[in-house]
């Protein structure tokens, strides 16, 4: 069963790192915050200069001053702090954060991420922090759903769409599949159940191996 | 006597000339000058060249001074959110030049135009269309662009606090660009929700201090 996007976002927020400071990306990567072991205690920054995020505020508790980076209310977690952005990009420029969870339209072989522009012309572009958390955070992995609507394969031997950055995406994680970016090329972790090795290449532009201790990709109900 | 306190925001963007460059602060819906943005629109200057991380939203605040027609060159990192309207309609018409940079370098070239400094080379973008033209050095083995400071003749900003000094406090994820864009523009105006008494604010507390501040004026917002 290839998982939902819930359970891609729970199965990234199983391999964060108790004490990790960690950007999550607008979109999908959001939902990783929903998913965080209770076990661990892991500090989300936000590019608009939050260290701390916390959950969205109740009805009628949210305050207009404090947004996330997709401009939705949030709330504080106790510890948390506020900064200004030049400082709040100082954290992702100067290898701060330990890690940057981000969505994509495409990912190379060779670790390229592509998740700023379709270059479509009814729609102008904007990049925001992309490029900023990209090149700045200590790993990059990307959470992205391993197709498009439409069938075509979004893991690429060279990114189509224009780059975000070049070589720095380390793990992504889909709903078929988890997958290391290697020297060798793209290591598949982890396989959804129901889903051949076989199929998920065919799904893949880019050429797959598959790990030495190959293991099911399983989600629980969320 | 210092006392940057104005009556009214006819007095605060008194002055502000044709094609000056504006530093308009804030993130999404928090820490803009809407009052401000719609105070330039009744002064009159045009030709502007607007600094900001959002193209605006609705019809109000920038998007009010965007839609006056005011603002010739937008440059930003996110024109397109939801409620873009007028921006969208002035770029697919052709009537809005815009200049597209990462959010942390337009942050830090304004830091850069702050700090008296010359620029700086920055590992972001390499690799991509937005390094494209710039000079490339490589430094201790990674590959940097060289990125210009970005002053600002005038920063329009949003407070919460402030004395007749112009020391500043601000509330929660409203700080976002403007202590930056306080520090990096000629004449800097600040419209605030509440004016208090001179020691009044902790002075661990005070975020911009007063020396980098010109006109303060109270709206509610």
């Amino acid at each position: 069963m290839p998982l939902k996007r819930r359970q891609i976002a729970w199965r990234a927020a199983q391999d964060l790192k108790d004490g990790a400071y960690v950007n999550l990306g607008i979109g999908l990567p959001t939902l990783v915050s929903d998913f965080i072991p209770a076990d661990r205690e892991i500090v989300l920054h936000s590019e608009n200069g939050i260290l701390g995020v916390g959950p969205a505020p109740g009805a009628n508790e949210a305050d207009p001053d404090l947004i996330n980076a997709g401009k939705q209310p949030i709330t504080l977690v106790t510890g948390g702090s506020y900064v200004h952005h030049t400082d709040s990009f100082l954290m992702i420029r100067g290898g701060h954060l330990d890690l940057a969870l981000l969505g994509a339209f495409e990912v190379a072989e060779n670790g390229d991420l592509a998740n700023w522009t379709t270059d479509d012309p009814g729609f102008p572009p904007g990049v925001g922090g992309a490029m900023d958390l990209a090149a700045g955070a200590k790993e990059i992995r990307v959470l992205l759903e391993h197709t498009t609507k439409a069938g075509a394969p979004r893991l690429r031997k060279r990114c189509e769409y224009p780059l975000t950055a070049a070589g720095v995406v380390k793990r992504i994680y889909t709903d078929l599949a988890v997958i290391d970016v290697t020297r060798e090329g793209l290591v598949v972790r982890e396989l959804a159940e129901d889903i051949s090795f076989d199929q998920l290449q065919a799904k893949t532009e880019a050429a797959l191996r598959p790990a030495p201790d190959l293991r099911p990709l399983r989600g629980p109900a969320v | 006597m210092i006392d940057k306190r104005v009556k009214n925001l006819t007095e605060a963007v008194a002055g502000i000339k044709d094609g000056s460059v504006v530093l308009c602060a804030g993130f999404g819906g928090a820490g803009l000058p809407d009052a401000l943005c719609e105070a330039v629109v009744e002064q009159g200057a045009r030709d502007l060249t607007v600094v900001a991380n959002n193209a605006g939203t609705g019809r109000t605040g920038l998007a009010a001074l965007m839609a006056a027609g005011r603002v010739r060159k937008i440059i930003c990192s996110f024109p397109r959110s939801s409620g873009s309207v007028v921006f969208e309609e002035l770029y697919a018409a052709g009537k809005i030049e815009l200049e597209l940079l990462p959010q942390g370098t337009l942050s830090e070239r304004m830091r850069c135009a702050a700090a008296g400094l010359g620029g700086y080379y920055s590992p972001v973008s390499v690799g991509t269309r937005l390094a494209e033209g710039k000079e490339h050095r490589e430094i201790d083995g990674r590959m940097y662009v060289f990125e210009k400071p970005l002053r600002g003749d005038v920063a329009l900003l949003a407070a919460d606090r402030a004395d007749r000094w112009g020391n500043l406090t601000y509330r929660k994820s409203a700080r976002n660009f403007n202590p930056t864009m306080a520090m990096a523009a000629d004449l800097a105006i600040v419209q605030v929700r509440h004016l208090v008494e001179l020691g009044e604010l902790d002075p661990e507390r005070i975020v911009t201090p007063g020396i980098f501040i010109d006109r303060v004026v109270q709206v509610a917002f």
